[in-house]
């Protein structure tokens, strides 16, 4: 099966890096999804869950990231996920996250309660 | 004891513990510079795609932006400064203020004129000491800079770059830091952020992995101009960061490379002191004896005389 090599990197480090069948991330016009031999592509991210169908050497399985704003793109079967913030799903502290979601909300503090709402979704899974 | 050999020996005490102070400093920077380095390192990746995503932008479409058009008569450029928060560094801080200077008087030759924006202690101290105006100023971080202070720094920069050069906007941003070349390496280097030239992009950061290249034709999504308005206060950002880590970077070592002579100095000094206190402690011996042996003369002599 064809698979393409996704590399996420955030602002300080790289996340994540490996082979995929299928990319879904969220971009300012919708969710798009890229699969091997996607035609190259250029395109702003919204903050979302990114879930990578790992594939190959990664074994099959699925990734989920919290993505905190950024960019996808594709070129050569090479994606790039760029991100200033960007969490794996299994880094992301729930119990942290939760407290963040309702302090955001009691202070009507809007990008927090967004970052905290991603984080939560990305732990399950949800898209 | 002696007066002079006292005062050797007080002095050789007070030495030996300077020495022991530059030596755990020596060591704290050298720490401190693989962690700088490794943070460079891991910045890489990230500063990498960003430069190959603008250059894909900037080649495969024919957008028109503020901040990749040159003005066509440019009259004001915003400069960005990163020296350090501390001393203790050599000539680190003095010779990126010198570079900053050199870029100053070029502009200003150019006909421009030039908004300074400083980072680190040493950079403001200067400038204010001097009476020269700063838009604005950032200290505190300079050891450890995170993303969160680039993004800061860039704010205002950007905000600049995008209002028209009448109501006080600036045409182009240069930044003078400190490039990490190697451990015993450093040298101060000014470069233009924006309006962005291609060929900078192509070769900065991605360590020639663009050069080239030819670049697919991308799809952009939603826009080629929302992209590139998404994409260029990124890269300023991350073009920020990166000159951060190095200035850090730097700093460290040049830190380090300051220490280790100030413990050599220190080493010498103990050793031309200890002569002196070895001759002066000889010398009070030698003293000594002629003492004993000039007094039990005259005691001899006495005696002979008293018989």
């Amino acid at each position: 099966m064809a698979e393409l090599h996704v590399e996420l990197v955030a602002a300080d480090r790289q996340v994540w890096s490996g082979e995929a069948s299928l990319v879904v991330a969220r971009t300012s016009s919708g969710d798009i999804g890229v699969m091997p031999g996607h035609q190259p592509l250029l395109g702003v991210l919204q903050s979302g869950p990114v879930t990578i169908r790992t594939t190959g050497e990664s074994g099959d399985g699925t990734v989920v990231a919290a993505v905190h704003g950024g960019f996808i793109s594709f070129a050569d079967n090479k994606l790039s996920l760029l991100a200033e913030i960007a969490e794996l799903s299994d880094e992301i502290d729930v119990q942290r996250a939760e407290r963040a979601l309702e302090r955001a909300k009691s202070e009507a503090d809007a990008a927090a309660e967004r970052r905290a709402d991603v984080r939560l979704r990305a732990v399950a899974g949800v898209h | 004891m002696g007066a002079t050999l006292r005062v050797y020996k007080r002095r050789i005490r007070s030495v030996s513990a300077t020495k022991k102070i530059t030596r755990a400093m020596e060591m704290i920077a050298a720490s401190r510079v693989v962690k700088a380095q490794r943070q460079v390192a891991a910045s890489t990746p990230y500063a990498g795609e960003l430069t190959r995503a603008v250059t894909a932008v900037a080649t495969g479409s024919n957008t028109q932006h503020p901040l990749t058009t040159e003005a066509e008569k440019p009259t004001r450029a915003a400069l960005l400064l990163i020296t350090s928060d501390r001393g203790l560094a050599g000539a680190y801080s003095s010779n990126v203020i010198k570079a900053a200077d050199q870029l100053t008087a070029r502009l200003k030759a150019e006909g421009k004129e030039v908004d300074a924006y400083i980072v680190g202690r040493k950079g403001v101290s200067y400038y204010s000491f001097r009476e020269r105006k700063v838009v604005e100023s950032w200290t505190g971080f300079t050891d450890n800079p995170t993303y969160a202070d680039a993004k800061r720094i860039a704010a205002p920069l950007i905000e600049a770059v995008q209002k028209d050069t009448a109501d006080g906007g600036v045409d182009e941003l240069h930044i003078v830091f400190t490039e990490f070349i190697s451990m015993m390496t450093q040298t101060a280097v000014d470069d233009r952020l924006l309006p962005l030239s291609l060929d900078t992009a192509e070769g900065a950061e991605s360590g020639g992995k663009a050069t080239g290249e030819i670049l697919p034709l991308f799809d952009f999504e939603p826009s080629a101009e929302d992209v590139l308005d998404a994409l260029l206060p990124r890269y300023v950002e991350s073009r920020i960061y990166n000159a951060l880590l190095q200035a850090a970077a730097s700093k460290h070592a040049a830190t380090r490379r300051a220490m280790k002579s100030a413990t050599d100095n220190a080493e010498e000094l103990i050793k031309s002191l200890s002569r002196l206190a070895n001759a002066a402690r000889q010398a009070e011996i030698t003293q000594e004896i002629s003492e004993i042996v000039g007094g039990s003369a005259a005691l001899a002599d006495a005696t002979a005389g008293s018989d």
